[in-house]
């Protein structure tokens, strides 16, 4: 009965738009709900360091590799802003982190294609980080109070990503014809895997109902990912580019581009792993964290014997 | 999960923007311990011109209160309005008050 009475006032205060906090009373589904989502998104920032990472050493000029290195960082960054947010719901980093690292948890699907040119870096910035923003923008006004201020910084930051993916893809395809090849076909590997990073479409999205009903959704996978087509046409249109699906065209009536269907058994296939990287990714991961066990172990030290000084003292 | 498997614990950070402001929380970080904290402070929070002065407190050292104490904390004050200055009539003409 409480519970009832409880559940009620607390989507009156969804329904006004006041942000839930984290001593607040929730749901046990909007708190599992959210855990899910902000961990995934806080893995897929981490992994997501990967495949850019794979330029670093050969990024073509110093410019690019001190913009690439900074642009890495942020992505680190972003990830522990994320779980900073998803451990305000009552589970531990530790716990978070295990769940990557034994595959258990899920992050986005992007991440597990290679970036097998420099101008890949390109498409991953002006696409995937441009499919990342249009979902990021809107979460700013997500209804759980932490994650919404972490979007706000995560926003913040992340706009001079996308256009430096913008500008490698724009220089490359106005070079030779070869460097215009290339750039076409980091559009057409990376075209459909982006406006796949919205995820199914909102008919076959299960959880959709209550995310969107408790405003930890501000808008449908399929509204993001329209939004997204309709500012990136003309953005391929404008550097000679050419977006990779037949069935694109300008819809007069609706005033949004009507666009063909994506693959979604691809789609089921790389989430459930079977992805070009994911075992790579997952390995590199647990490589890398393993590697830092005596920077983890050295630290502990240094603290407890400071801590036994004070004791003594 | 091994002992030093540990993120360590957490610390809140807070950044002053410019001298003559107040410090205001911008989030948190794991840190094995003040020095390293404060270290992590400036590299996951002031990677842009963020602040000019940076400090990190023990989360453990934080006392909140919780929602169950917004009725007697905060409820008191909504019908005082008195504390606040148009609360008074002032005679018509008065300027600078």
């Amino acid at each position: 009965m409480e519970d009832i009475k409880k559940l009620e006032e607390f989507q009156a205060k969804i329904d006004a738009e006041i942000k839930i906090e984290p001593k607040d009373w929730m749901p046990e589904d909007y708190r599992k709900h959210l855990q899910r989502q902000i961990s995934q998104h806080a893995h897929s920032e981490i992994i997501g360091m990967q495949p850019e990472g794979n330029w670093l050493l050969r990024a073509p000029s110093l410019r690019a590799k001190v913009v690439l290195l900074a642009k890495i960082q942020d992505e680190a960054g972003h990830g522990l802003y994320l779980y900073s947010a998803a451990e305000t719901l009552g589970k531990s980093r530790t716990e978070y982190l295990n769940e990557l690292k034994t595959g258990k948890a899920k992050y986005s699907s992007i991440f597990n294609y290679p970036t097998l040119t420099w101008a890949d870096m390109g498409a991953v910035g002006w696409l995937v980080d441009g499919a990342a923003i249009v979902n990021q923008v809107s979460l700013q006004r997500t209804s759980y109070g932490p994650y919404a201020r972490g979007m706000v910084k995560i926003c913040k930051e992340e706009s001079f990503h996308q256009r430096q993916g913008y500008e490698i893809i724009a220089d490359m395809a106005k070079g030779t014809p070869e460097q215009k090849e290339m750039a076409q076909d980091a559009l057409n590997r990376f075209w459909w895997p982006s406006i796949m990073m919205f995820g199914p479409h909102d008919s076959d999205s299960p959880n959709t109902g209550n995310a969107v009903k408790w405003k930890i959704k501000r808008a449908t996978n399929d509204q993001l990912r329209q939004s997204f087509i309709d500012k990136t046409v003309h953005q391929a249109e404008i550097i000679g580019l050419t977006i990779p699906d037949p069935d694109l065209k300008w819809n007069e009536e609706r005033g949004s581009y009507d666009f063909g269907e994506m693959d979604w058994d691809e789609f089921w296939s790389v989430v459930k792993g079977g992805g070009p990287c994911s075992k790579q990714r997952l390995k590199h991961y647990n490589d890398a964290h393993n590697n830092g066990e005596w920077v983890r172990e050295a630290a502990k030290a240094y603290t407890d014997k400071q801590t036994s000084k004070q004791n003594v003292a | 999960m091994s002992n030093t498997d540990s993120q360590g614990p957490i610390w809140e950070v807070f950044i002053q923007s410019k001298p003559g402001l107040a410090h205001k929380h911008v989030g948190n970080l794991h840190a094995a311990d003040k020095e390293m904290a404060l270290q992590n402070a400036r590299d996951l929070y002031t990677r842009r011109q963020e602040g000019t002065c940076i400090w990190v407190v023990p989360f453990e050292a934080i006392v909140s209160s919780t929602p169950e104490d917004d009725e007697a904390f905060f409820e008191p004050s909504n019908d005082k309005a008195y504390r606040t200055p148009i609360h008074y009539v002032m005679p018509e003409g008065a300027k600078h008050i």
